[in-house]
C-alpha cells in the first residue's frame, strides 16, 4: 500500500543521506521524496511516498525514522484530511497545428503552457497525483518528449474531521 | 634477543605552542572524563597526536597494532566498564579498518566515541591522499555521526557525541575531523553551549497503563517466562531483574548477550535459549503463554523459525528503543523504558502472584532430564570439558571474552555466568578476531579482574598481532586458544548441511602458538591431555603475567543441542547423546 509520510528534520549535512540510507537498508521502496525548507530556520520538511507491505512494516519505518537524531517529528498522514500536491513539467510534441487542441486540454486542468517552440510545448501541471496522471493520459497520444515530476509534498488541512483518527507518532511516547 | 618492554615513553618537554583545534579536542575529552584512548596515529591525525603528547594530565593511550584491535579493545572496555570506549584513527585506511568494530558496536549497543582524521577541508571530495568518505561509510552503522566543519563546533559536537553514545540505547558515534580543523591555530572562543538535541529524547520512564497491563498479564498467566537480554546489563538492572523474577517465581531464559544479567546458578534459570540453547529454555519459550522480554531484540539466532516462536504466547517487551518493539514479533504489551525504571515500577506495583507451580515443575523436569551433554574421552581434551575446567579454576569470577563460533557457544553453555558484565562476546555481528583485543580493553577497564580470552585458532589469527600490547603493557590477559585446527562452526555446518564437504574450513597448517608467544616475550604453553590441563591450568590462569595457552582439543566435536536453520524452537537436534 502507498503511504504518505512527512518528517520534520534538522537541516544538517547528511540528513537526507541518513534517511534514504535507512530506507534502503531496511528495504523500503520510495516512490517519491520531496524536501525543502520550512518557516523555521534550520528545519526542513520531507514528504515521502512509500510502498509498504503492511501496518507492521509501516510502524517499523516510522520508528526507524524517529530514531534518527536529526529527525524531530514523523507522521503518517495518509488517512488524514490532507492537501497533497505535486508538480509535473511535460514537454509535449506540438506542431503549430496542434496548439489550439492542446490548449483545450490544458485549460480544464488549470495547467499552463510555460514554453512553446516550433514543434513542442512545455506544460506545467500541479495537483494531486491522480490529476497529474489523468492529464498525462490525455496528452500522451500527442507524444511526450520529456517528463519530470517533483514528487508529492503534503500538509494536514487546518480542520481535521473528528472521525479520522489516523496514526501519528510522537517522539516522547510510543 | 628479547626486546625490553617500555610501557611509557619519555617525553620531550613541551615547547610553548599556540593552541590548535586539536587542543580543543583534548580539552573536550578531558571534560568528558576520558582517561583511556585506543588508537593508531597517521597523517590526518598528526595534530591530534601532537596535542595528546602535550596534554596534561596524560591520557592512557593504548597503541594497538591494527585499528581493528583498537576498536575491539574499546568495545571490551565499554562492555566491562559501562563507560564509553574512545578510539582515534587516521583518515582513509585508518578509518576503514575500524568499520568492522563500529558495525559490531552498533549491533551489540556498545557506547563508543570514535574519532577519525580526515583530509583538509579544501581537498575533501577530490580523492586526496588517504581520503575516504567516512561519513558516507559510517552512516548506516552508527547511532550518529558528525564531521567537524568549524573549529568552534568541536566542543559542542564532542559533548553531544558522548551524550548520544551513552544514553538511551547505547551505540557508536563517529566524529570525522579534517586535518586543518585540528591543525590550525585556534582563533574564536567557543561558546559554552548546553546540549540541545530536540530530536533525541530517549524515554526512560514506562507508561503506567502498560505496566498495569503487564502486571495483569503476569497475574493471570499459566505459563509465563522471562527472557533476559543485554538491555538489562546496559541499564545496570541485574539486581532488579533478580528481584522481579524472584517475586513472581518466573522461569528465566537468557539471550547470548544477556548472560550474567540473571545468575546462572539460580534454580529458576533455564539457560541460554536459541540455536544452541538448552532444551529447557527453548521449550520454555515454545510452550509459554506469556513471554516477558526485557532488553532483548528477538534476534533470529534466538527465535529460530518465527512461526514456531512462542506460538501461544502474549508477548510483552520492555525496551528503551521503541523501534525494537514489534520489529520481529507482534507485541501486545509494549513498554518503552529503561529496563531499570520499568522493573522498579513492576516491583512496586500491587499484584496477585500467578499460580504456576505446575509449569515451574514441568520446566524443572526438562532441565534435569535434558541437561547439556558432551563426549567424555579418557584423556583427550574436549572443548566443553575444558571450559568447565576454566569455570572451576576461576570459580566463575573471571571476565571472559570470545569471538564467534563453536568456542563462543561452548563458553556460553559451560561458563555459568553469575554476575553481570563479565561476558564480552560479539553477538549480533558475530565477529572473528573480536575476543582477544576485547580482552585487552576489558583488562584495562578492570585491572584487578582475571581476564580470559577464549578464542578459536581461526579467530585468534585475525588479530593476534595485539600480543604486542600485552607485552608492552604487561597486561595479565590469558589467551585460551580452543584449538581444533579448523573453523569449527563452518566445519560443523559443512558436516551437517553440505555432506561433509569441508571447503576451506580445515586449518592444517598453523603457526606454533607457543613460539609465537615466545617471540613477544610472553609465556606460551601447549595443553594436550586432561591430566596436563588439570595439573597446569590453575597456575596458568592465576599467574600475574600474560599467558597464551594452546589447548589442543578434538577436532570433530560439534556444538549441541542445535536448531537447524529454518527450524523452530521445538525442532532441536542433539538434545541428548
Amino acid at each position: 500500500m502507498k503511504r504518505i509520510i512527512t518528517a520534520t528534520v534538522q537541516n544538517r549535512s547528511g540528513v537526507l543521506n541518513r534517511i534514504t540510507g535507512l530506507m534502503q537498508k531496511r528495504q523500503f521502496n520510495i516512490d517519491s521524496i520531496s524536501v525543502g525548507k520550512t518557516e523555521v530556520e534550520q528545519i526542513s520538511r520531507m514528504t515521502f511516498v512509500v510502498e509498504v507491505e503492511d501496518m507492521q512494516k509501516l510502524e517499523q519505518l516510522t520508528k526507524q525514522l524517529h530514531k534518527q537524531i536529526d529527525v524531530l517529528k514523523v507522521a503518517d498522514i495518509t488517512d488524514h484530511a490532507i492537501v497533497a500536491r505535486e508538480l509535473a513539467l511535460v514537454k509535449v510534441v506540438c506542431p503549430p497545428a496542434s496548439r489550439n487542441e492542446l490548449q483545450s486540454i490544458i485549460a480544464p486542468f488549470r495547467a499552463s503552457a510555460v514554453d512553446i517552440s516550433k514543434d513542442s510545448m512545455i506544460v506545467q501541471v500541479t495537483g494531486d497525483s491522480d490529476k497529474i496522471e489523468a492529464f498525462l493520459e490525455l496528452v500522451r497520444p500527442y507524444g511526450i518528449k520529456e517528463l519530470t515530476r517533483t514528487g508529492v509534498t503534503a500538509f494536514l488541512r487546518g480542520h481535521q474531521p473528528q472521525a479520522a483518527d489516523g496514526n501519528t507518532y510522537s517522539l516522547i511516547t510510543n | 634477543m628479547k626486546v625490553k618492554a617500555q610501557a611509557v615513553q619519555e617525553r620531550k618537554p613541551a615547547a610553548e605552542v599556540p593552541k590548535t583545534g586539536a587542543d580543543l579536542f583534548v580539552e573536550a575529552l578531558q571534560a568528558a572524563g576520558v582517561d583511556t584512548i585506543f588508537g593508531y596515529p597517521g597523517g590526518a591525525v598528526l595534530p591530534i597526536y601532537d596535542a595528546l603528547y602535550r596534554a596534561e594530565p596524560r591520557f592512557q593511550h593504548i597503541l594497538t597494532r591494527h585499528e581493528q584491535g583498537a576498536i575491539h579493545a574499546a568495545e571490551g572496555y565499554a562492555r566491562v566498564s559501562g563507560k564509553p570506549g574512545v578510539v582515534i584513527a587516521t583518515s582513509g585506511p585508518g578509518a576503514t579498518n575500524l568499520i568492522t568494530g563500529i558495525a559490531d558496536a552498533m549491533m551489540d549497543s556498545l557506547p563508543l566515541v570514535v574519532f577519525t582524521g580526515q583530509v583538509g577541508r579544501s581537498v575533501i571530495g577530490t580523492d586526496a591522499f588517504q581520503e575516504s568518505d567516512v561519513m558516507g561509510i559510517t552512516t548506516p552503522i552508527t547511532k550518529h555521526n558528525y564531521q567537524v566543519q568549524k573549529q568552534e563546533d568541536m566542543p559542542r559536537i564532542i559533548k553531544e557525541a558522548f551524550y548520544i553514545a551513552t544514553t538511551g540505547r547505547p551505540g557508536p558515534v563517529v566524529i570525522d575531523i579534517p586535518k586543518d580543523i585540528s591543525g590550525e591555530v585556534y582563533q574564536t572562543a567557543a561558546a559554552e553551549e548546553p546540549i540541545h538535541l530536540p530530536g533525541y529524547q530517549p524515554t526512560m520512564k514506562p507508561n503506567n497503563n502498560q505496566i498495569k497491563k503487564l502486571i495483569h498479564a503476569i497475574s493471570t498467566a499459566k505459563r509465563p517466562i522471562l527472557l533476559t537480554g543485554a538491555g538489562i546489563l546496559h541499564a545496570k538492572a541485574s539486581e532488579e531483574i533478580r528481584a522481579f523474577a524472584k517475586r513472581f517465581q518466573l522461569p528465566v531464559a537468557s539471550t547470548l548477550l544477556g548472560l550474567g544479567a540473571f545468575p546462572a546458578s539460580e534454580p529458576q534459570f533455564l539457560g541460554m535459549a536459541g540455536m544452541h540453547g538448552t532444551y529447557a529454555a527453548n521449550r520454555g519459550l515454545y510452550e509459554c503463554d506469556l513471554l516477558i522480554n526485557v532488553g532483548a531484540r528477538f534476534d533470529d539466532r534466538l527465535t529460530g523459525n518465527l512461526e514456531h516462536f512462542a506460538p501461544q504466547a502474549t508477548i510483552a517487551h520492555i525496551d528503551i528503543d521503541p523501534a525494537e518493539i514489534g520489529k520481529i514479533i507482534p507485541t501486545s504489551i509494549p513498554v518503552v523504558a529503561d529496563a531499570k525504571a520499568a522493573l522498579k515500577e513492576l516491583q512496586t506495583a500491587e499484584a496477585e502472584l500467578p499460580d504456576i507451580q505446575d509449569w515451574r515443575e514441568h520446566l524443572q523436569h526438562y532441565k534435569e532430564e535434558y541437561p547439556l551433554w558432551h563426549n567424555n574421552p579418557a584423556q583427550d581434551l574436549v572443548p566443553q570439558w575444558v571450559l568447565k575446567a576454566v569455570h572451576k579454576v576461576t570459580e566463575g569470577n573471571a571476565i571472559i571474552t570470545t569471538d564467534v563460533g563453536q568456542h563462543q557457544m561452548w563458553t556460553a553453555q559451560y561458563y555459568s555466568f553469575d554476575k553481570p558484565n563479565r561476558w564480552v562476546t560479539s553477538g549480533g555481528l558475530g565477529t572473528m578476531g573480536f575476543g582477544f583485543p576485547a580482552a585487552i580493553g576489558a583488562q584495562l577497564a578492570s585491572p584487578d579482574s582475571r581476564v580470559i580470552s577464549v578464542v578459536g585458532d581461526g579467530g585468534f589469527q585475525m588479530t593476534m598481532q595485539e600480543l604486542s600490547v600485552l607485552q608492552e603493557r604487561k597486561l595479565p590477559v590469558k589467551v585460551l586458544i580452543v584449538n581444533n585446527q579448523s573453523l569449527g562452526m563452518v566445519r560443523q555446518w559443512q558436516e551437517f548441511f553440505y555432506q561433509e564437504r569441508y571447503s576451506e574450513s580445515l586449518l592444517d597448517i598453523q603457526p606454533d602458538f607457543v613460539k609465537l608467544a615466545d617471540s613477544y616475550d610472553i609465556k606460551g604453553v601447549r595443553l594436550e591431555t586432561q591430566e596436563q590441563l588439570v595439573a597446569e591450568l590453575p597456575s596458568l590462569l592465576q599467574s600475574d603475567e600474560p599467558v597464551v595457552i594452546d589447548c589442543r582439543v578434538l577436532r570433530q566435536e560439534n556444538v549441541f543441542p542445535m536448531i537447524a536453520p529454518g527450524k523452530g524452537l521445538h525442532e532441536m537436534i542433539g538434545v541428548s547423546r
